[in-house]
């Protein structure tokens, strides 16, 4: 899609800059992740669902989970680990809303990788679980 | 003036009379709202109803005063255990809108710092002293900070005596 590398620089920039004006799909946040993640790991080999999974229901030595406060299956709604409060589903399936805003999806990202495993998480982390996320359908897993 | 104008005024002052009392007495919010009153939100702003909304009630300002909510926008990068960090622009905009609807510092404490958590305040333990610890700690209610286990209407900051169911445990 983005074969000409000016194309792909204004692509990237476009989602960088103007995430509040710029109307996204899951997809091209996914694709703003594999963008980034070429830069910093080159021999980047795409996102896996799987590993995305097995990233979202591991507590990493910690206390939650992403799992933790979005369940196992997060399609569903979840429940914040230490209020209680619902939250509405992650899973784009779930919630035609989620990863429909970069600067949404990226402070979610930075805070809750920050609470799960006190640190940022990488681009490679963040395309993986967006990748399981946007497999999973309404029926439950795939 | 008219007898039912002066029992009028007589009765106003009556009910100003025992607002001041309940309010020296420390019972009502800090912001001198009548407790079980309909309205607990006087105002509200969409950064703040969004940002701090998501986690938990987005808890009315009148709730906290100044110094606590200052204070509380200053430790979001670790608030109550988590990162609430938000961006300076959002941040200022919250701050402001906190600060100004927050409630007045009725016990301020030379060394204490202030108060950061709504359950401390004496208001709220006053507001629910008839709760059993054991109802607060019950997996269906998970702390006192889930002002929406009882509390119906939470999310259009209505905190009505009306408006309360506890939930019964499972045994």
């Amino acid at each position: 899609m983005y074969d000409r590398p000016i194309a792909r620089a204004f692509a990237l920039s476009a989602l960088l800059i103007a995430p509040a004006a710029l109307a996204v799909t899951p997809a091209d946040i996914a694709r703003g992740y594999a963008e980034e993640a070429k830069q910093s790991i080159p021999p980047f080999s795409g996102f896996s669902a799987a590993r995305g999974k097995a990233f979202f229901e591991s507590k990493h030595g910690s206390e939650w989970s992403c799992a933790s406060c979005h369940t196992a299956n997060p399609v569903d709604p979840g429940r914040h680990a230490r209020t209680g409060k619902t939250i509405a589903p992650l899973a784009p399936a779930g919630d035609a809303e989620r990863f429909t805003s970069l600067g949404k999806a990226e402070k979610w990202f930075r805070r809750n990788c920050n609470d799960v495993l006190d640190r940022a998480c990488t681009a490679q982390e963040k395309g993986d679980i967006l990748a399981y996320l946007m497999q999973l359908s309404n029926g439950g897993q795939r | 003036m008219s007898a039912r104008r002066q029992s009028t005024v007589q009765m106003s002052r009556f009910v100003r009379a025992a607002v001041t009392c309940a309010a020296v007495a420390g019972f009502l919010p800090p912001s001198g709202a009548i407790a079980s009153g309909p309205k607990l939100l006087p105002a509200t702003d969409a950064d703040w109803k969004s940002e701090c909304g998501s986690c938990h009630v987005a808890y009315p300002p009148g709730l906290l005063p100044a110094a606590s909510w200052r204070a509380v926008m200053a430790g979001l990068d670790r608030h109550f255990g988590t990162d609430a960090t938000v961006d300076a622009t959002t941040a200022a905009t919250i701050e402001t809108f906190l600060v100004t609807h927050a409630g007045r510092d009725r016990s301020p404490s030379p060394t204490a710092g202030p108060i950061l958590r709504i359950t401390e305040t004496r208001w709220f333990r006053h507001e629910h002293d008839e709760v059993a610890p054991a109802t607060f700690r019950s997996p269906e209610v998970n702390g006192a900070a889930n002002c929406g286990a009882c509390h119906l209407n939470v999310d259009s900051g209505r905190f009505s005596e009306r408006e309360i169911r506890v939930p019964r445990s499972k045994p």
